[in-house]
C-alpha cells in the first residue's frame, strides 16, 4: 500500500505551484470577506435585526413546524409593516433542526456564530429545547422557546431561555384539574407520550388531580416513534372514570382512531385529551366519530369563536387561517391553531423587550433579557391574540387562559375558560438571582 | 380485562404485524437468496410504497376502496420500476459485490428518504381503509379492516409461493439462486434474473406497506422499523430460505403482538433482538437456511 501512495502522494506535493498557492489564498480571502462571515460590529445602524429561528421543518414536528414558520412571517411582516424593531427592519433567518437535539444544539451554534443573529426563538419540542438551551446559555446567546414544557420555569435551564410566548404543561393542567374531577370524574388513567413532555404531564396531573380529590389509577407511557397503539389500550382499567391522553408526532390520527376502535360501540369512559392529541388533523377524519361529546383542551380555541374579539379576527387573517382553524388556500391543511399564537407573541413580547432596552446590537444582549424580565402583564390585542397574560420574570415563565372544548358536529367549541389564577403555581427558580 | 379477551386481542394485534412483517421479509430474503446482496434500502422501498399509496388514492376520487385498489396495482409497479432502474444502475456496475452493494444500499436509503422528504413532505398523510366495518367483540372493538390485512397477506404469500414452486420464472428464480454459473450455462439470463428478483424484492416491500398505510400514515421514515425487524426475521429464518421467513415473520410478529400487550414494546424487542443472538451463535445459517459448506 505504502509502496503505491507515496509517489503519488509527492506528485502532488510538488504540483502546488506558486500560482495555485495564490489562488487558494485570493480565494481564501474571498470566502472570509463574504457576508455573513463578518461578524456583525457596526453600531448604530440601519441593517435589519436577525432573528434566528429554529424550526422542526423535518422530523416528527414538521406539521408544528410548517405552522409556526408561517405564523412566525405573518408576525414579521406585521411588525415590519409597522416599522420594524427600533426603526430597523427585522430579518428573519431560518434554520431546520429536524426535530433533534443534537441538530438543535448545532442550529444555535450556527445562528448565533455563523448568521450572526441577535437572538433565536421558536423551538417547540421540548426534548430540543432540553439538547439547545444549554448551547445558548454557554454562547450568552437570547434563547425564546415556544414549548409549553415545564422546563423554564422549573430552573432546569439557564439566564439566557425565556418562555413568554406560551404557557407551561404544568400551569396547563393545573388549570384543567378542577373542571375535570368536577365535570368528568375522578378516576383518571392517563395517556402519554414517554419522554419529557408526556411526563410533564403525568406528574403534574397526577399532583394536580390529587389536590382535587382525585386520583390517577394508571399510568400508560408511549414510546414517542410508537406507530401501533391498540396494544396498549387493554392496560386501561376497566373502573376508569377519565381516559386523560395527550400525544404526538406522526402517530397520532393512528392513536384517536385506534382508541375509536377499541372501545368501538360499546361503552367507554369519558374522554378529555389535549388538542395536541389532534393537531393539524382534521376532526371530521373517517375514524374520528366516536370523538363526538368528547373534550379537548386548547391553547387557543381552533374554531372561530362566534363572539371572537377583533384582535382574534384579525390574527386568524394574518396568518391566513379560516374560521375551521385549516389554511385559506388549502382547507385540508389543519393549523396547529392551539400552540403556534406562541410564535406571534414571542416575536411582539421580543419587540417590546427590545424597544424598552433600546437594543441596537448583539452587545445589547443582557439589557434585552432584563427588560423581558422587568415585563408582567401583557394586555390581549394584537400583540397577544390568545389573551392577555401575566410574565413572571423570575422563572422566564408566561401564564395565561387556558380553554376547554366539546366536540360537537365534528367541531371544537369552547365550554369552560380558565382563568390566569387557575394556572398560577409557586415559583420554584430565581433566575435573576444567576449572574449573566 | 380478563385474561382470555386480552389474550385474544394480542393475538390479532401480532396477527396483523406478523402478516404485513411476512411480506416485507420475504421480499428481503428474496433479495439476499437469489442475488446475495443485503438490502438495506429495503425499508425505503416499503416506505416508497406507502407514499405512492397515498398519492395515488387522492388522485382517484370516489369511494375509498377505488383508489385503494389502484395503489394496490400502481404502488408496487413503481416501486419495481425504480428498483429494477437502482439495479441496473447501482448494483450491477458494483457487480454484486456484497461489502460495496451494502454501502450502495445505505446510499441508496438516504437518496429515497431524502426524495420523499422534498417531494412527499416530512407530513404523515393518511389513507381511507376500503372497507369500513368494525368488529364488536363483547370485550372490545377491532377494526375490520386489520383482520382483511391478514387475509390479503396470506394470500399474496401463496401466491409467492405458487410462482416460485410452478412457474418457469419461478424455476429460474431457484436455479439462479442454487448457482448462477451453472444457471449460466443452461442459458438462463441471470443478468435479467437478478434485475427481476430485485424488483420483485422491492414490490412485495410495496405491498405490505399499501396493507398497512390505512391503519398507519404514510411518512417519510416509516421504513425504519421495518427494515430492522425485516431482518431480525430473515437471520432467524435463514437467509434465502422463504419456509423460514414466513415461520419466523410469524413467530416474531406474535411474540411482538403478545408480548408488547402484555408487558411492554420494549421488551418485545429486547427478547427479538436476543433471539436473533441466540439463533446467530447456535444455528448461524438459521432455523432454515442452508448450511455452509
Amino acid at each position: 500500500m505504502s509502496s503505491t501512495t507515496a509517489p503519488q502522494a509527492q506528485k502532488v506535493r510538488s504540483a502546488i505551484t506558486r500560482r495555485t498557492a495564490l489562488k487558494g489564498l485570493a480565494g481564501g480571502a474571498a470566502l472570509a470577506a463574504a457576508p455573513g462571515f463578518v461578524p456583525y460590529i457596526q453600531a448604530q445602524s440601519s441593517a435589519p435585526l436577525k432573528l434566528g429561528f429554529q424550526v422542526h421543518r423535518t422530523g416528527i414536528g414538521a406539521a408544528y413546524g410548517r405552522w409556526y414558520d408561517r405564523v412566525t412571517t405573518a408576525a414579521a411582516a406585521l411588525i415590519n409593516e409597522e416599522g420594524g424593531i427600533n426603526g430597523r427592519m427585522i430579518e428573519i433567518v431560518t434554520e431546520d433542526d429536524g426535530t433533534d437535539p443534537k441538530r438543535g444544539a448545532e442550529v444555535v451554534e450556527k445562528l448565533a456564530s455563523q448568521h450572526g443573529c441577535d437572538l433565536a426563538f421558536g423551538t417547540l419540542f421540548s426534548h430540543v429545547v432540553m439538547g439547545s438551551s444549554p448551547r445558548a446559555g454557554e454562547l450568552k446567546f437570547p434563547y425564546f422557546v415556544v414549548s409549553e414544557g415545564h422546563h423554564v420555569a422549573s430552573g432546569k435551564l439557564n439566564r439566557y431561555t425565556l418562555q413568554p410566548g406560551i404557557t407551561d404543561v404544568k400551569s396547563q393542567v393545573r388549570a384543567m384539574a378542577p373542571w375535570v374531577s368536577q365535570n368528568l370524574g375522578k378516576k383518571v388513567t392517563m395517556i402519554f407520550p414517554d419522554y419529557a413532555f408526556g411526563h410533564d404531564h403525568r406528574d403534574f396531573f397526577s399532583e394536580a388531580i390529587a389536590a382535587q380529590g382525585g386520583e390517577v389509577i394508571e399510568k400508560i407511557a408511549i414510546p414517542p416513534t410508537e406507530s401501533s397503539f391498540t396494544r396498549y389500550f387493554p392496560r386501561i382499567p376497566r373502573d376508569t372514570e377519565v381516559i386523560y391522553h395527550v400525544m404526538v408526532g406522526p402517530g397520532v390520527l393512528t392513536f384517536v382512531k385506534e382508541l375509536g376502535e377499541f372501545y368501538g360501540s360499546g361503552a367507554r369512559p369519558q374522554i378529555f385529551g389535549f388538542i395536541d392529541s389532534l393537531e393539524a388533523v382534521d376532526i371530521a377524519t373517517p375514524g374520528l366519530e366516536f370523538l363526538e361529546g368528547t373534550y379537548f383542551w386548547e391553547g387557543m380555541p381552533r374554531y372561530a369563536p362566534a363572539d371572537a374579539p377583533e384582535y382574534e379576527t384579525f390574527y386568524r387573517e394574518r396568518v391566513g387561517v379560516d374560521a375551521n382553524g385549516a389554511s385559506v388556500s388549502d382547507s385540508k391543511d389543519i393549523s396547529t391553531y392551539a400552540h403556534m399564537f406562541g410564535c406571534w407573541e414571542t416575536l411582539h413580547v421580543i419587540k417590546a423587550g427590545m424597544e424598552a432596552a433600546g437594543y441596537q446590537g448583539p452587545d445589547d444582549r443582557v439589557k434585552l433579557i432584563e427588560a423581558v424580565e422587568a415585563m408582567t402583564t401583557m394586555p390581549a390585542g394584537r400583540a397577544h391574540p390568545q389573551g392577555d397574560k401575566v410574565f413572571n420574570g423570575k422563572t422566564h415563565q408566561v401564564f395565561g387562559h387556558q380553554y376547554i372544548s366539546q366536540v360537537a358536529d365534528a367541531k371544537l367549541s369552547v365550554v369552560h375558560t380558565a382563568s390566569i389564577d387557575d394556572g398560577m403555581y409557586p415559583d420554584e427558580t430565581d433566575y435573576t438571582a444567576q449572574p449573566f | 380485562m380478563d385474561f382470555g379477551p386480552y389474550l385474544l386481542l394480542a393475538s390479532l394485534e401480532g396477527a396483523v404485524g406478523a402478516a404485513v412483517l411476512a411480506l416485507t421479509a420475504l421480499g428481503l430474503s428474496l433479495v439476499f437468496g437469489v442475488m446475495r446482496i443485503v438490502n438495506v434500502a429495503h425499508g425505503e422501498f416499503y416506505m416508497l410504497g406507502a407514499v405512492i399509496a397515498w398519492w395515488v388514492t387522492s388522485m382517484v376520487g370516489g369511494h375509498p376502496a377505488l383508489g385503494f385498489v389502484a395503489a394496490m396495482v400502481v404502488s408496487p409497479l413503481i416501486v419495481g420500476i425504480a428498483a429494477a432502474a437502482a439495479e441496473r444502475l447501482v448494483l450491477r456496475r458494483l457487480d454484486y459485490d456484497p461489502e460495496a452493494t451494502i454501502v450502495a444500499t445505505i446510499g441508496l436509503l438516504y437518496v429515497i428518504q431524502q426524495l420523499a422528504l422534498s417531494t412527499y413532505g416530512a407530513d404523515a398523510r393518511p389513507v381511507a381503509a376500503p372497507i369500513d366495518f368494525r368488529v364488536q367483540f363483547p370485550w372490545f372493538g377491532y377494526s375490520g379492516y386489520k383482520l382483511c390485512v391478514i387475509g390479503a397477506s396470506a394470500v399474496m404469500m401463496l401466491a409467492v409461493w405458487l410462482v416460485l414452486t410452478h412457474t418457469r420464472v419461478g424455476l429460474m428464480m431457484r436455479a439462479t439462486q442454487h448457482d448462477p454459473e451453472t444457471a449460466r450455462a443452461f442459458a438462463i439470463p441471470v443478468d435479467r434474473v437478478y434485475a427481476g428478483v430485485f424488483a420483485i424484492g422491492a414490490m412485495l416491500a410495496a405491498l405490505g406497506a399499501v396493507l398497512i398505510v390505512p391503519i398507519q400514515q404514510a411518512h417519510y421514515l416509516m421504513g425504519h422499523d421495518p427494515l430492522l425487524l425485516s431482518f431480525i426475521v430473515v437471520i432467524i429464518g435463514g437467509l434465502g430460505s422463504l419456509r423460514g421467513t414466513v415461520l419466523a415473520a410469524v413467530i416474531i410478529g406474535m411474540s411482538d403482538g403478545i408480548i408488547s400487550v402484555f408487558f411492554s414494546p420494549t421488551l418485545a424487542k429486547i427478547l427479538a433482538t436476543l433471539l436473533v443472538a441466540f439463533v446467530l451463535v447456535w444455528r448461524p445459517a438459521g432455523l432454515f437456511g442452508a448450511r455452509p459448506a
